[in-house]
């Protein structure tokens, strides 16, 4: 019986690598930047000045901000309009119309974008943090901006004064799977015109961004773990005295 | 009026209450009976945790359950903002939904581990069918109960994986179109969908589950629980103390209470780091999909279903045109098979050959879809069927052929490999696999009355075999 | 009863069980219990309102909504503000000492306000929940006394009530009408749910 349960566990094992799934390849986010506070805060109000114009957080508060280290009078002073009180939701006045006819789509909410963007290529911060670097200017999409995670986006590139624009390079190739056709393949950027941030600049404040979406996404995270961790300990002391306990009652069964 | 017993004179104020209540009401008798006085085979193991964890398990899920509707809300529009609503507004309010979704799921682990228990030792068995087909019983209240609860979030696997579902039931011949909108409310999956499966899920499914939990356990009480030796501790032969208590058994409580607690600490170790360290459980518990609000006009690329219906689901997924034909050969292979090697008479031998004449027609006639639905419920069903499959000698694993063991190996392997199979997206190969998989699956029970008797059995003890710890 | 001996290891481990267990279940118990507590949504709903008074003019009352219910903010005339310690024998509880969560400390004087001129009061009498009517007019009027000088008449059940939101003698109302909590920001701007600073 022992035998058969090993043997099966090496199964499941080895099943799980068979996964592979080939079409993304995304890059690693720096996952230690969700329990940084500044870098959070940055993120926060790279999201206010940039994201809330035309995508809605619409279940997340701007007061649940002073869990990241931010005072009412700061979230007030520096991310509220002055139209907003401080308790309310991240709404946006885009009109869903409006949306359509601009973009072609209606800009998703994007409270939860990190936790649904999760696939077995990657977390959906690993997603997010690759996708907005991999914008490329595109003559032929009516925003003039292209994407490589999410080709023929209807987002343009928001943020491309601080990565200035970049062009794709792409290279015909023969295809693995039919060698008769061909399909393109990524090489490289080509920066066009200089942005206002370095290369690096530009990336960790995108990373800062990824944080705090990935927080806005489940703002308790971080208490999630403590806490966790102080309930396991306490189960096991539990579990110890339930074995020590139906020990003290078996011993006398014959 | 009954004859009212009197307190013994000197008795608490405790016991005099107790004994107005035992007047009245069999309080002393149910507890004797099912609790203090209720003797169990002392050599339970491991294997036997997994039934009061599912009733553990069942009492979590009402708890969180209730707690959650406090705040939810059951309509189209409101749903999936109500549910993070209590993620971020409600205090605590996380911490019970991510007890709710991870029991969900535990719900299906401690309960097929139970019924694999069941299965190694032969728990079906005379006379312990009833126990068993209250059980088949829970296990589909159970799936059932779990599929309109997904539905509840209103996320986007929420709503498809709903859809895809209920439009199975219109493969149903004849009936099946108006069957899917009766049961839909609605000519698509909507408002009135949700608001009636939460009705279901919140009140009527529960309270049948409540009950038919209440049967199994009464039903296992009045025949003794079995053992993993399959020897009877209670019957004529089995030898009894000074008391007529069963030597090889112990009461409920306080062993066995005890004996639970402990699994109950080990579970909710586990319980609790899935809770509070990994909810999501890689998309398998929480599914990514399903963070974005439904969208009836935007399907998922890839749609399935939760991890603990996947096994059945591929099942149906094989169910294609081949599968059907296969199923046709194999069924008219049979008749044949009953016509020169059976050992009925000649009638039975004739009506085995309409009947199976009969199937393959109607297997031509209704299209693979409704099949595929057909088998997947066949396969729940068949479950129930196993008391009379099992036609060994022996009740437990320990006494049958070794070769046994691999069978059921194979059995187990092959139900988490179509499982496997399920929540990947369809492939060539994966067809083939999960077809075989389905003849497998159904293979171990239809030939079950046949493969059981082979082999050299072992002899089984007259007393069970325990070791004192 | 039995005539075992007790088995001391028995008991120190279902003692020990339970204590722990018993802790265990308190602690899981408080996180329910907790939900109940008003949500992020309600406490935001909840939240502090801002008044503006500069507009308002002597002899005039304006009413803003908070937690769901109508506060008043009367400019009081200097006259009025006179008038009220001369009626003191004709009301219930003339210094506000029945119930003293009804009136913040810094309410607890001549005029029931932080300003003599500006009165701040929840517009629900505290007989049973209507809200009564301003009768700012003095002198005689149908339902009220020829010596009526200016207040609230609550149309329900007939409580009367002065200029400082106090009730009269002999009315169905029990208390004083409920001072909020409020703070000046400025001088021309109130604000009603909070008088600390945040």
């Amino acid at each position: 019986m022992k035998k058969l349960l090993a043997s099966l566990l090496a199964t499941l094992a080895l099943m799980s690598g068979v996964h592979a799934n080939e079409s993304l390849v995304l890059d690693k986010f720096p996952k230690e930047r969700v329990t940084d506070l500044a870098a959070l805060q940055n993120g926060a109000k790279i999201f206010v000045n940039y994201c809330l114009n035309c995508h809605s957080a619409a279940f997340m508060r701007f007061n649940r901000l002073k869990d990241i280290g931010l005072t009412e009078q700061q979230i007030k002073d520096n991310l509220l309009f002055p139209t907003d009180k401080v308790g309310e939701l991240m709404k946006v006045s885009l009109d869903t119309k409006d949306a359509k006819a601009w973009f072609g789509a209606v800009p998703p909410d994007l409270t939860l974008v990190a936790r649904s963007r999760a696939s077995a290529s990657g977390s959906g911060a690993d997603y997010l943090y690759t996708y907005l670097r991999s914008f490329y200017r595109d003559e032929a999409r009516p925003t003039g901006w292209n994407n490589l995670v999410f080709p023929n986006v209807g987002m343009p590139h928001v943020l491309w004064e601080l990565q200035g624009q970049r062009a794709a390079k792409f290279v015909e190739e023969a295809d693995p799977h039919d060698p008769a056709k061909k399909v393109h393949k990524f090489e490289g950027f080509e920066q066009l015109t200089p942005g206002k941030m370095s290369p690096q600049e530009f990336d960790s404040n995108i990373a800062d961004l990824v944080a705090y979406l990935q927080w806005m996404g489940e703002p308790m995270q971080t208490q999630r773990t403590r806490i966790g961790a102080g309930v396991l300990i306490f189960l096991a002391i539990f579990t110890f005295i339930a074995w020590r306990l139906n020990a003290a009652f078996w011993k006398d069964v014959k | 009026m009954a004859e009212m017993k009197q307190a013994p004179a000197g008795a608490s104020a405790g016991e005099k209450l107790l004994n107005w209540v035992d007047n009245r009401f069999p309080a002393s008798k149910l507890y004797k009976e099912h609790l203090s006085e209720y003797y169990a085979p002392k050599n339970f193991n491991f294997w036997y945790f997994f039934g009061s964890l599912a009733l553990l398990v069942l009492v979590i899920q009402i708890v969180t359950g209730i707690f959650l509707v406090m705040n939810y809300k059951p309509d189209a529009a409101l749903a999936f903002a109500s549910v993070e609503y209590i993620m971020r507004d409600v205090p605590w309010g996380w911490l019970i939904r991510y007890m709710h979704s991870t029991g969900a799921s535990a719900f299906f682990v401690v309960v097929y581990l139970h019924m694999y228990r069941g299965l190694i030792y032969g728990s079906y068995r005379t006379p312990r069918e009833l126990v068993w087909i209250f059980g088949c019983l829970i296990f589909l209240c159970l799936m059932a109960e779990a599929f309109m609860g997904y539905l509840l979030p209103w996320g986007q696997m929420s709503f498809w994986g709903a859809q895809v579902i209920i439009n199975l039931f219109a493969a149903v011949p004849f009936v099946g179109p108006d069957l899917a909108i009766l049961i839909r409310g609605d000519y698509v999956v909507g408002d009135a969908t949700l608001n009636r499966f939460f009705s279901l899920h919140v009140i009527a499914v529960p309270l049948v589950l409540l009950g038919l939990v209440v049967a199994h356990i009464i039903a296992l009480h009045e025949v003794g629980s079995n053992n993993p030796d399959g020897v009877e501790i209670k019957g004529p032969k089995a030898p009894k103390d000074a008391n007529g208590h069963p030597l090889d058994g112990v009461p409920f409580h306080p062993y066995y209470s005890v004996h639970d607690l402990l699994g109950v600490g080990g579970f909710l170790f586990i319980f609790t780091a899935v809770i509070f360290f990994m909810p999501e459980f890689g998309g398998y518990f929480l599914e990514y999909n399903n963070f974005i609000p439904a969208d009836p006009f935007k399907t998922p690329p890839h749609i399935a279903p939760v991890w603990y219906f996947t096994p059945f689901y591929s099942m149906l997924r094989a169910t294609t045109d081949d599968m059907v034909n296969v199923l046709a050969v194999i069924i008219g292979l049979a008749a044949v098979l009953n016509l020169v090697k059976g050992k009925g008479d000649g009638k039975t031998k004739v009506v085995g050959l309409v009947v199976a004449a009969v199937v393959i027609g109607l297997l031509k006639t209704f299209e693979a879809k409704f099949w595929g639905v057909a088998v997947m419920g066949g396969a729940v069903v068949i479950l129930a069927g196993l008391p009379w499959f099992d036609k060994s000698p022996v009740k437990s694993i320990r006494y049958r052929p070794s070769w046994h063991k691999i069978v059921y190996g194979v059995f187990v392997v092959n139900f988490c490999i179509l499982g496997y199979l399920g929540v990947q997206p369809p492939s060539e190969i994966g067809n083939v696999v999960s077809q075989v998989g389905t003849l497998l699956y159904f293979g171990f029970f239809v030939l079950m009355p046949v493969w059981s008797q082979l082999g050299t059995f072992k002899q089984v003890p007259d007393r069970v075999t325990f070791k004192p710890h | 009863m039995s005539n075992q001996p007790v088995d001391q290891s028995r008991r120190t481990w279902v003692t020990m069980a339970c204590a722990v267990g018993g802790a265990g279940g308190v602690a899981t118990a408080i996180p329910f219990v907790s939900t109940f507590q008003p949500s992020e949504r309600a406490r935001a709903a909840g939240a502090a309102v801002e008044a503006d008074i500069s507009a308002l003019k002597a002899g005039e009352m304006m009413t803003v909504e908070w937690r769901g219910k109508p506060v008043w903010i009367i400019k009081r005339t200097p006259e009025q503000v006179a008038g009220l310690s001369k009626i003191d024998g004709q009301l219930a509880d003339p210094k506000s000492e029945r119930k003293l969560e009804m009136t913040p400390e810094y309410a607890r004087n001549e005029h029931r306000s932080i300003k003599p001129d500006v009165m701040v009061a929840v517009g629900i009498c505290t007989h049973l929940g209507c809200s009564p009517s301003s009768k700012f007019q003095a002198g005689a009027q149908p339902s009220l006394p020829d010596d009526w000088p200016g207040g609230f008449l609550c149309p329900c059940h007939g409580s009367t009530f002065d200029l400082a939101g106090r009730v009269f003698k002999n009315k169905p109302a029990p208390d004083n009408l409920e001072v909020p909590p409020h703070m000046y920001l400025s001088e021309t701007k109130l604000l009603i749910g909070e008088d600390k600073k945040a």
